[in-house]
């Protein structure tokens, strides 16, 4: 009775420690060494967020000087094989076209203030915005047309009241970042909820696990930054030059490059049990983990803009025709990471699909695996005479906006204008155009990853890719017309003979 | 006239077993090529590879026990004439209840047509079927690790080929070991039971 008692308290009191060791690990308990409640600095009034961002350079000399190298500040990226230079600042996309001309609007999701037009300086270091990355208050939020900066007087867009935020409370509370600080603007891209991934959207703020097995707030509850690491304030991972293909495996320091932005960092390069089938396995050097693991996408309960026809567009329908959808099955490609873009000096073919960016990637390519997609497609604006893509101006206060207007021409001789880029005045609509939008987010538990079959059989989701024999899905049609007709000869053959000898044995018995 | 035991415990064991993994692979491995839809890809194609392991482990037997008994003797060749007198047989003979031209005994249990067949079973089709089939599973580790570049789709379609070879010789063998004994069914009695008559 006794050793039962004993036994009992002792399951009770190593169970206690467990739920209180794991509580402290999930818990927001702040891990820090200082307290910035602390900070006479961060005491004083704080009413803009440049002077927010000053303080901080009081302590954190080197901050700044980071951040302006990462492409969270330049929005620009120039792409070490093909030399393109990409960010936001340069591509055009089939959402909203581009930053030019939106400038104030966009550039709310800019990690900096005041960039509103082309001009803006990117060497001051009090620009840098601090707090929407680090906030954990939730109580910072920028004001989507005030070029990054937060209302410093309450006002409201579209509806939404945005009130001035308590800038000390917030500065005095900072921390790491979140799923909410970093979806704040990735969740919204292109100006609203899931708009432009897919992937990515408010659903992942508090997603379950059959929404994403790793951000699982009931389970391993990862934020963006676990797989994101960072150094230096630049954080891995990149759609311009995506690790298609890692093989370094697990991500042991000192080794590799610390990133943990691709599956395998982690689930290393054999990441299924082994059984008598190893092909599951030995599948990685071909199909990306998210091509199996991503079933559907958008699937947390948030629509994703799949078309947009801005020729529909007028002043009854501003934006024109929106797509919408969710649940959707991905489209898939060879993808070896290279994403290339077809930037403003680039020559078009209205007449065919455009494909606002497109890559690399073949069965023979080494570099090159399967991978999953949302391709994003729209009716695009583009000079008729030049054959280029333009930028256009859709907001603002002047004449010139679309949204004021409704004048595509006064819009794209705008926005073209303030980059001083040719336009011939003449304006047309490409019928398609596609952008493709790697996928890697919502990784469903693994009950619901893909099956063999939904490759391998005739109509599986593979059926468009070529270059490459896959059973189930290929057969070569004569080797199996001859051998079908080898077999049915054999069996007519035997069919005959065993007659034959039916009908020469009867014929036997009645001469007999 | 004597009753014999023709087929050998272990044989009996070998043939049997192979005739049921081979059929079993047959039948896997078209649901793999995408021709019949019965167990699923997956299931096809896990149950196709421990069949296949079964197999080699069989045969890793039977190569053994047909060179330390010596019966691989009887899978020499005959001559061409000899070959001819059983086609003969078969194409002519048969039809008039002729005799069998050769008499089976312990020591020479195949005919020389059986001979020739059971030769190009064991010689050819096995080891076509076997070595691209271990190609196709162990495709990675040729390709990546060993750095022999050869292509996937070749490999498949010997494969496929020697599938249908093998279906060819199954159904023809059947066929045959089926009705021609002197009792309907009396050659697979033999093969189960061991004993035959030796003439």
């Amino acid at each position: 009775m006794k050793i039962r008692f004993l036994n009992s308290f002792l399951t009770l009191f190593i169970v206690c420690n467990i739920a209180i060791v794991h509580s402290a690990d999930t818990d927001d308990v702040n891990h820090s060494t200082a307290d910035h409640e602390k900070f006479k600095i961060l005491q004083e009034t704080l009413s803009t967020g440049p002077e927010v961002t000053k303080a901080c350079l009081t302590c954190h000399t080197e901050a700044a000087k980071q951040v302006h190298k990462t492409i969270h500040w330049q929005w620009q990226f120039t792409h070490p094989d093909t030399h393109q230079k990409l960010g936001k600042k340069n591509i055009i996309n089939n959402f909203c076209g581009s930053i030019v001309g939106n400038y104030s609007h966009c550039t709310s999701c800019h990690a900096g203030y005041g960039w509103e037009d082309g001009n803006f300086d990117f060497t001051i270091e009090e620009n840098v915005d601090c707090l929407v990355c680090h906030d954990t208050t939730g109580t910072y939020k920028k004001f989507p047309l005030d070029a990054g900066h937060p209302a410093y007087e309450e006002k409201s867009y579209n509806g939404i009241v945005f009130k001035v935020p308590d800038l000390n409370y917030i500065a005095q509370n900072i921390g790491k970042t979140s799923r909410k600080s970093c979806g704040v603007c990735h969740f919204y891209g292109a100006g609203g909820d899931g708009v432009k991934h897919g992937d990515l959207d408010s659903s992942l703020f508090e997603p379950d696990k059959d929404l994403d097995v790793h951000m699982d707030v009931d389970g391993l509850n990862f934020n963006c930054a676990t797989c994101h690491t960072t150094d230096n304030h630049e954080v891995q991972g990149s759609r311009y030059t995506t690790v298609a293909k890692d093989e370094h495996g697990i991500d042991i320091p000192g080794r590799t490059n610390n990133s943990r932005a691709t599956c395998e960092s982690c689930h290393g390069m054999k990441p299924h049990l082994s059984n008598a089938n190893s092909k599951i396995n030995d599948h990685i050097n071909k199909i990306t983990c998210q091509t199996c693991h991503i079933p559907e996408y958008a699937r947390g309960g948030v629509l994703t803009l799949t078309n947009w026809d801005r020729s529909e567009a007028n002043r009854n329908s501003p934006m024109g025709k929106l797509e919408w959808d969710e649940e959707l099955i991905p489209e898939y490609a060879w993808y070896s990471g290279n994403m290339q873009f077809t930037l403003l000096d680039d020559k078009i073919d209205p007449t065919k699909p455009v494909n606002i960016n497109h890559f690399s990637g073949s069965y023979d390519d080494p570099n090159a695996r399967i991978w999953p997609f949302k391709i994003m497609r729209g009716r695009q604006l583009y000079d008729k005479k030049t054959n280029n893509l333009v930028v256009f101006k859709v907001f603002g206060e002047d004449k010139a906006a679309y949204l004021k207007s409704f004048n595509w021409n006064d819009s794209i001789k705008s926005a073209m204008d303030s980059i001083g880029a040719d336009y011939s005045g003449e304006y047309g609509f490409v019928d398609s155009t596609l952008m493709y939008w790697p996928l890697s987010h919502m990784i469903a538990p693994k009950e619901d990853a893909l099956g063999c079959a939904d490759c391998h059989s005739k109509e599986g989701r593979l059926k468009n890719l070529t270059g490459f024999y896959m059973p189930g899905r290929d057969n070569n049609i004569w080797l199996d017309r001859i051998g079908w007709l080898i077999v049915l000869s054999t069996l007519i053959g035997i069919l005959l003979h065993g007659l034959g000898r039916i009908v020469f044995n009867i014929k036997r018995k009645r001469s007999k | 006239m004597a009753k014999v035991m023709m087929y050998k415990g272990f044989e009996r064991f070998w043939h049997w077993l192979q005739a049921g993994l081979m059929i079993s692979m047959l039948i896997t491995g078209f649901e793999i090529h995408g021709t019949i839809n019965w167990l699923g890809f997956e299931t096809a194609i896990n149950t196709h590879i421990i069949l296949a392991w079964s197999l080699v482990g069989l045969w890793i037997f039977a190569i053994f026990w047909h060179l330390v008994t010596g019966e691989w003797k009887q899978y020499i060749p005959s001559s061409f004439g000899q070959i001819m007198v059983m086609v003969h047989y078969y194409t002519i003979g048969i039809f008039r209840n002729s005799e069998h031209p050769f008499h089976k005994t312990v020591l020479k249990k195949h005919n020389p047509l059986q001979r020739m067949a059971y030769l190009s079973l064991h010689l050819l089709i096995s080891p076509t079927i076997w070595i691209s089939g271990s190609f196709l599973y162990l495709f990675h580790i040729i390709r990546e690790t060993l750095g022999l570049d050869i292509s996937f789709m070749t490999i498949a379609l010997v494969h496929t080929a020697a599938a249908f070879a093998l279906l060819t010789f199954l159904i023809a063998h059947l066929y045959l070991a089926i009705t021609t004994s002197e009792k309907p069914f009396g050659y697979v009695k033999a093969m189960i039971t061991g004993y035959e008559n030796e003439k």
